[in-house]
């Protein structure tokens, strides 16, 4: 029995430090973003993140409806999280569940440091994210795909959100954990991190950590949005100048 | 709450000045609670309950124990639920009607800081494997906020839950029979302790009052179990922390947990 964790009949960790889906210790899963995915909204971006297949859009700056929502000082940003209902191997029910909710209100104030809402006073930024299939660390995932889709919609940034999460699976601190591991493991961590000012903006746990692998894990999640990073300007770079810019 | 008043403009420049002294709004040091008071049986037809004053912030919390059916993948666990309401009549801005984003949030950390630290040992509460089992619904009622609502019904929830006799079982036909006048503790293995920062600036402030939460930066709950590790942890605002304050805040936590955890176990001994 693992302490914190589900019984499991999964090897999560052999003797060579591979976990049960092949990877190293500190080793993501393959990652996959493209920008400017869509043709109607202002942004868009594309993830694959293991088997998460995520898509998000953003709106704006555009009016604020219902106007009683708008703010003389700055604008606003609202995002929705939703997962489609064949997202899942269990039918989910299309309605907003509380998790929905809740996610969609910590990735809003995940990017809220980000982005340079005051430049655009009494206006709403809206970032839409749909899960069309969904694995472990979701989150993480359509908060990277939501940064670099408000990056393609040309809204002022002071940097990139990149997200990535890191966890304790067999009594180790591992990058990026898995559905499976998510499962059976002892301890989840999502983090979302601004590289350049270095400043951790989305940050949540389940699961018990002393306090020295509480560290070490934040410390493993940072390396896995560094690594994120790099893919999401890629991605950026890609749409604007590998095609003479008019992908 | 789209516009700023004058007032709580002016409110704010006042917080952020004191803090560059040294000094809070209502004269704590930045790692005081306010006066945290629980007092447990205050709802004797629920199986356990509290009522917690963290300041001018007060919470009900009640638990009703009853027979169920458990998840589809947890068959050999007994349910536990909790829940959070800010009352209509609790501030000016509360409304009934379904809940917003920041009810569902609070709700939320507070069900998973218990949830996670294994507080209930939930493999005692079956009746009959993946068929009926006992539910412990830990239902928080807020009557008054005033700032950190997270602590105040981490604190009643918690409290409650210690406080909870569990009424026993038979089955019978199939269906659960209470047996009257049979009543056990609740299984507990450790106590979570939630302790809810805000960061002003470059300033962590711990349980921030209802004034100091209207300017936050950003927040953190981090709750911590008996053995002094680390169990659930949510961060809230719209900034965000460094590297060093997040170590920071895991250590405030664990130090002024261990305190609030000795209030919390005085509070099963039946007073104040």
């Amino acid at each position: 029995m693992i302490l914190g964790g589900k019984e499991s009949d999964v090897v999560l960790l052999d003797e060579n430090g591979i976990r049960c889906d092949g990877r190293k210790i500190d080793e993501p899963r393959r990652i996959m973003i493209k920008a400017g995915v869509l043709k109607n909204a202002d942004g868009s971006a594309y993830i694959e993140f293991g088997e998460n297949k995520i898509l998000a859009g953003v709106f704006g700056p555009r009016d604020v409806h219902p106007k009683h929502m708008a703010n003389t000082d700055s604008g606003i940003l609202r995002c929705r999280y939703h997962m489609s209902p064949f997202s899942v191997s269990e039918r989910k029910n299309p309605a907003p569940s509380r998790r929905e909710i809740e996610i969609s209100k910590v990735i809003k104030e995940a990017l809220e440091p980000a982005v340079m809402l005051e430049q655009f006073p009494r206006t709403a930024v809206d970032i839409f994210i749909e899960v069309l299939q969904a694995d472990g660390g979701s989150r993480c995932a359509a908060l990277d795909a939501a940064s670099v889709a408000l990056a393609d919609a040309g809204i002022p940034m002071r940097d990139m959100v990149s997200a990535c999460a890191a966890g304790k699976v067999a009594d180790t601190i591992v990058l990026d954990v898995n559905n499976e591991e998510d499962q059976a493991g002892q301890a989840d961590m999502p983090v979302g991190y601004m590289p350049n000012m270095e400043k951790i903006t989305l940050i949540q746990l389940d699961g018990i950590l002393t306090p020295a692998e509480y560290k070490k894990c934040i410390e493993t999640a940072i390396g896995g949005c560094k690594q994120v990073y790099e893919l999401q300007k890629k991605a950026l770079h890609d749409k604007f100048f590998s095609n003479g810019g008019n992908s | 709450m789209g516009h700023a008043s004058l007032i709580d403009e002016l409110k704010s420049t006042k917080i952020r000045d004191l803090l560059e002294q040294g000094q809070r709004i209502d004269g704590r040091s930045f790692d005081q609670l306010r006066s945290l008071s629980i007092e447990t049986g205050v709802i004797p037809k629920a199986e356990g309950s509290a009522r917690v004053r963290l300041g001018n912030t007060e919470v009900v919390a009640g638990v009703k124990v009853q027979p169920d059916k458990p998840f589809p993948d947890m068959g050999d666990k007994g349910i536990f639920i909790c829940t959070a309401e800010i009352l209509p009549l609790a501030h000016p801005s509360a409304e009934p009607g379904p809940p917003g984003e920041d009810v569902i949030e609070l709700a939320r950390v507070v069900d998973r800081g218990i949830r996670e630290s294994g507080m209930i040992d939930l493999s005692q509460l079956v009746l009959v494997k993946d068929r009926s089992v006992i539910g412990i619904f830990a239902d928080n009622s807020v009557i008054d906020h005033d700032g950190n609502l997270f602590d105040a019904c981490s604190y009643a929830s918690t409290a409650a839950v210690l406080s909870t006799k569990i009424p026993k079982w038979e089955i019978k036909d199939d269906i659960p029979v209470k047996v009257e006048g049979q009543e056990s503790d609740a299984p507990i293995t450790t106590i979570p302790v939630s302790v809810t920062m805000g960061r002003i600036g470059d300033y962590i402030l711990v349980d921030p009052n209802g004034e100091e939460w209207e300017c936050l930066d950003a927040r953190i709950t981090i709750t911590t179990n008996s053995d002094g590790n680390i169990c659930a942890l949510q961060k809230g605002g719209h900034d965000g922390f460094t590297f060093e304050q997040l170590t920071k805040c895991a250590e405030i936590s664990i130090s002024v947990g261990a305190k609030i955890r000795e209030t919390l176990k005085q509070s099963k001994q039946g007073g104040q």
